[in-house]
C-alpha cells in the first residue's frame, strides 16, 4: 500500500494532521486504486474542518487488520466516485443531501432519507413494456415493522427490478450527536438500532475512551462481550423463527420466537433491560454480574441451548423448507464485492469478512471467534449463516462466563484530546458498525458520523429480488432484515 | 412428522398463566415505577434535573414543600437521576403496572398512588372481546415495536384474550403507534388512522410516542402522538417490558382491574 494513507486499526486514535490531505486527484487514484486492490470502503463522508470541508474515505483491509484514512479538500462539486467503485454510491447520495456537495456524474443521485422536500417524492425507475405491471407497498406494510417503501417492476410474476425508499424513520440523530446534551448522547447510541443497543453503544464508548485514553478493565470487556453475543444470539434466533414462518413452517416460527424472549430475558438479568439499555457506558458497563448472576445466566443458557437446537434442527431437516430456501434471493459474491455487502448477508455469499477476527476489539483481540461462512448466496445461506453464529455465541458467552477476569467494571472518563479522529468498527449482528469521531480543538465533538450495516446491505436486498417471484419478498426481506431506523438515523 | 411431534414434546407448554396465575418474575434490577419518598428535597439541589436525558423530572415548591415530580411519559427509566440524588428520594421499584388513559397521570410525585389507571367504558363494551390492532411505527427504534411483536408469541399469546395485530388498519380497532412522529411519517400516520373505522383507539407506546422522548424538540420529529391523534392509552417505557403492555391491554379491555 502507497504512504498516501493514514494507517490506523480498529479504535486508533489519531491527531488530525498526521491524515494525509491531499488532492481530489491523488484521492481518487488512491481511493480507486485500493478498492481494486481488495480494500473495503467502510465510510466516505464529509467532515467539518476549520473552514473547509474535507472529504474523508475510511477503508478496510480485511486480512491486514488494517484501516486506511486519506481526505481531500471539498468544494461545491467534485467528480463522482460511483462509477469506478460501485460502494459508494449510497454515501455520495448522502453527501449530496446533507451538504448539497454535488458529486458530478453520479449515476442515480435520488435522496436518501428525504431530509429536505416530500418523502417518498422522486424519480423512480421504471421498466416500461406493454406487459409490464408496478406494484408499490409501504410506508406502512404489513406485520409489526417499521416503515419503507417498495417498488416493484414486474412482468408477470417475476420482479424485474425492486426500487427501496427508505427515510421515513429519519429523525435527525448524527445532528443532535453534536448539538445536543452531553448527557443524551449515549441514550441516543442505544436508540440509533433499537435491536442492536449493544453494538451501537458498544462503537460509541470505545471511540470515546480512546480519545479520551481511559483505558477499561478486562472485566468490562468481557462483559460487554457476553452481551453483544447475547445480543446475537436473541436476534438471529429470531430471525430464523421468521424465516421458518415465512415459508409457512410453523414450528420453528413458534418455538423459536418464544426462546428469542427467553435470550432477552437474560440480557435483562445483566442489566434489568431487555435490550441491554444502560448497561455500556464510557468507562466500562454500569451493572456488574455476580456468582449467583452467571450460575443463572448460564442455567437460562443451557436452556436456551437445548430448546433452540431442536427447533432450528427441526426446520433444517424438513425438505419442505430446504426447498423453500434453496436458490431463493441469490447474491452473487460479484455483486456482494461490488456493493460492498457487508456482516451475515455477505458471509453468505461466501466473503470471509467479520470484524471481530478481522479489526478485533475489546475482548475478540484475546477470544477468537471464527468466522462463519457459506457460499451459496440465498436465503439458506443466510438462514445457515445465522445458526452456526448463533451456536458460536452460546459457546463463546459460556466460555467467557467460565473466565470472567477480575476488577472493577468501571473507570472514570477523562476529557476527550483535542483535533483527534478516531474509527470505531464493531460487528454488530447484522454487521459492520462504523462510528467515526472527530474532536475541535477544545476536546468536544465537531463530527459524529455513524455507518450502521443496514446503509451497506439495503441494495443487496434489491439485487437479490431480482428474477425472483414477487411473493418471494417477504422471505428475502427477512433473510437480511435490515434496520429502517439504522439506515434512516 | 415423527421428529415435529418430538421437538414440540420437547418444547412442553409454555404460555404463561398470567393473568390468572403468578405474573412472570421480572429481574431484580428491573426498573419499573418509580417512587418519590414523602421527604423534602435537599434545598438548591437539583442533581436529578441535571443528569436526566430527557427532561422529564421537575422540582417546584421551597423549604419542607420542596419537591420533585417525575413524567414517566418522558422518563427512559434508566435510573440516572436515583443514582444522583444525594437524599435517596427517587427511587425505580420493580412495579411493572405503568400504564394510563389520561396523560396527567403519568406525572408522579410524592402524592401519587402505585397503580396503573384505565378507565373507558366504550372501549370494555365495544372491544372488550376482540381488538385488532394496526402497528404503525413513525420513528420507533424498533425496540417498542420487538416487544410488542412478543406479546404474539406462545409465551404471552395475546391472542388469548382476543387481542391481535392485522396486516391492515381496514381490519382493525385502532391503531399501536410507537415512535417520536417523524415529519417523514406524519402523513402516513394521520392515514392510517383514517382508513381504521370509527369507533377505534390509540395506543401510543414508549417514550417517543407519548412525549418525543430523546428526540423531544429535533427539528425532524413531532414530540410523540399528541397532536396529531386522540390517545386513548399511554404506555410509557424506553420500551416498556411486555408485561406492561399487556397488562394496560388488559386494564383496556377491562380484563383485570
Amino acid at each position: 500500500m502507497s504512504t498516501t494513507f493514514c494507517t490506523l486499526t480498529n479504535g486508533l486514535v489519531v491527531d488530525v494532521t498526521y491524515i494525509p490531505r491531499v488532492s481530489y486527484a491523488v484521492f481518487r487514484r488512491s481511493l480507486i486504486g485500493a478498492v481494486a486492490a481488495g480494500a473495503r470502503v467502510v465510510c466516505l463522508c464529509v467532515v467539518p474542518v476549520a473552514d473547509t470541508r474535507r472529504l474523508l474515505v475510511v477503508l478496510a483491509r480485511d486480512h491486514a487488520g488494517k484501516l486506511d484514512l486519506v481526505w481531500t479538500d471539498v468544494g461545491a462539486t467534485y467528480p463522482s466516485l460511483t462509477n469506478e467503485c460501485p460502494q459508494v454510491h449510497l454515501f455520495e447520495r448522502e453527501i449530496y443531501e446533507q451538504w448539497d456537495i454535488l458529486p458530478q456524474g453520479h449515476p442515480w443521485l435520488k435522496p436518501v432519507r428525504f431530509s429536505s422536500g416530500h418523502v417518498g417524492v422522486m424519480d423512480f425507475f421504471r421498466v416500461a413494456g406493454p406487459e409490464i405491471h408496478e406494484v408499490a407497498v409501504g410506508p406502512v406494510h404489513a406485520g409489526v415493522i417499521e416503515p419503507g417503501h417498495f417498488r416493484f417492476q414486474c412482468h408477470g410474476e417475476t420482479v424485474t427490478h425492486l426500487e427501496i425508499s427508505l427515510g421515513y424513520q429519519h429523525r435527525g440523530v448524527e445532528c443532535r450527536i453534536i448539538s445536543g446534551p452531553i448527557n443524551g448522547r449515549i441514550h441516543l447510541m442505544e436508540t440509533l438500532a433499537g435491536d442492536t443497543t449493544i453494538g451501537h453503544a458498544g462503537a460509541y464508548s470505545r471511540l470515546v475512551e480512546a480519545i479520551s485514553h481511559t483505558p477499561v478493565s478486562a472485566r468490562a470487556q468481557a462483559i460487554r462481550a457476553v452481551a453483544a453475543e447475547l445480543e446475537r444470539l436473541a436476534n438471529h434466533i429470531g430471525d430464523l423463527g421468521a424465516l421458518a414462518g415465512d415459508v409457512g413452517f410453523l414450528p420453528t416460527q413458534s418455538y423459536c420466537g418464544r426462546i428469542r424472549g427467553d435470550v432477552l430475558n437474560l440480557t435483562a438479568e445483566l442489566c434489568g433491560n431487555r435490550f441491554g439499555r444502560g448497561l455500556v457506558r464510557p468507562g466500562g458497563v454500569g451493572f456488574d454480574l455476580d456468582e449467583t448472576r452467571v450460575s443463572r445466566l448460564n442455567l437460562g443458557l443451557g436452556r436456551v441451548e437445548k430448546d433452540v437446537t431442536s427447533a432450528v434442527e427441526l426446520m433444517f431437516n424438513s425438505p419442505s423448507v430446504l426447498a423453500r430456501l434453496e436458490g431463493v434471493g441469490i447474491v452473487t459474491p460479484q455483486q456482494a464485492v461490488e456493493i460492498g455487502l457487508v456482516g451475515v448477508a455477505a458471509r453468505a455469499c461466501g466473503l470471509e469478512q467479520d470484524v471481530r477476527r478481522d479489526l478485533p476489539y475489546g475482548l475478540y483481540a484475546m477470544a477468537q471467534m471464527p468466522v462463519s461462512v457459506c457460499t451459496a448466496g440465498d436465503a439458506h445461506a443466510r438462514a445457515m449463516v445465522r445458526w452456526l453464529e448463533a451456536k458460536r455465541s452460546m459457546r463463546f458467552i459460556q466460555d467467557q462466563l467460565a473466565s470472567l477476569p477480575a476488577g472493577p467494571v468501571m473507570r472514570a472518563m477523562t476529557p476527550c484530546a483535542g483535533d483527534r479522529l478516531s474509527v470505531s468498527l464493531v460487528e454488530g449482528w447484522r454487521g459492520e458498525i462504523c462510528h467515526v469521531a472527530l474532536t475541535d480543538a477544545q476536546g468536544e465533538l465537531a463530527a459524529y458520523k455513524v455507518v450502521d450495516p443496514s446503509f451497506h446491505n439495503w441494495s443487496g436486498l434489491a439485487l437479490s429480488l431480482r428474477h425472483q417471484q414477487i411473493s418471494d419478498f417477504p422471505l428475502c426481506n427477512k433473510s437480511f432484515n435490515l434496520s429502517y431506523c439504522g439506515h434512516d438515523l | 412428522m415423527f421428529d415435529i411431534l418430538r421437538a414440540r414434546f420437547q418444547q412442553k407448554y409454555q404460555t404463561l398463566s398470567y393473568p390468572d396465575g403468578p405474573s412472570p418474575t421480572l429481574p431484580d434490577r428491573f426498573q419499573g415505577r418509580p417512587v418519590i419518598q414523602p421527604m423534602a428535597c435537599v434545598s438548591s439541589c437539583s442533581a436529578c434535573v441535571e443528569v436526566c436525558p430527557t427532561g422529564a423530572i421537575d422540582i417546584s415548591g421551597q423549604g419542607d414543600h420542596r419537591h420533585v415530580c417525575v413524567d414517566l411519559g418522558r422518563c427512559l427509566f434508566c435510573g440516572a437521576c436515583e443514582s444522583a440524588c444525594p437524599a435517596g428520594i427517587i427511587r425505580f421499584e420493580r412495579d411493572h403496572q405503568l400504564a394510563v388513559s389520561d396523560r396527567q397521570s403519568l406525572v408522579v410525585d410524592r402524592t401519587s398512588e402505585a397503580c396503573a389507571s384505565v378507565h373507558d367504558g366504550l372501549i370494555q363494551r365495544v372491544f372488550g372481546r376482540s381488538l385488532k390492532l394496526r402497528q404503525v411505527s413513525a420513528g420507533g427504534c424498533n425496540a417498542c415495536e420487538a416487544d410488542a411483536n412478543v406479546l404474539g408469541t406462545l409465551a404471552w399469546d395475546m391472542g388469548r384474550f382476543g387481542i391481535e395485530f392485522v396486516a391492515s388498519p381496514r381490519h382493525a380497532d385502532g391503531l399501536l403507534v410507537t415512535g417520536p412522529v417523524t415529519e417523514n411519517m406524519r402523513e402516513a400516520l394521520i392515514k392510517t388512522y383514517e382508513a381504521v373505522p370509527s369507533p377505534k383507539v390509540v395506543i401510543a407506546v414508549g417514550a417517543c410516542a407519548i412525549s418525543g422522548g430523546l428526540f423531544v424538540e429535533h427539528p425532524e420529529v413531532y414530540n410523540g402522538v399528541e397532536g396529531w391523534i386522540p390517545v386513548d392509552l399511554y404506555v410509557p417505557g424506553c420500551p416498556p417490558h411486555p408485561l406492561t403492555l399487556l397488562d394496560g391491554l388488559l386494564r383496556l379491555l377491562g380484563r383485570i382491574d
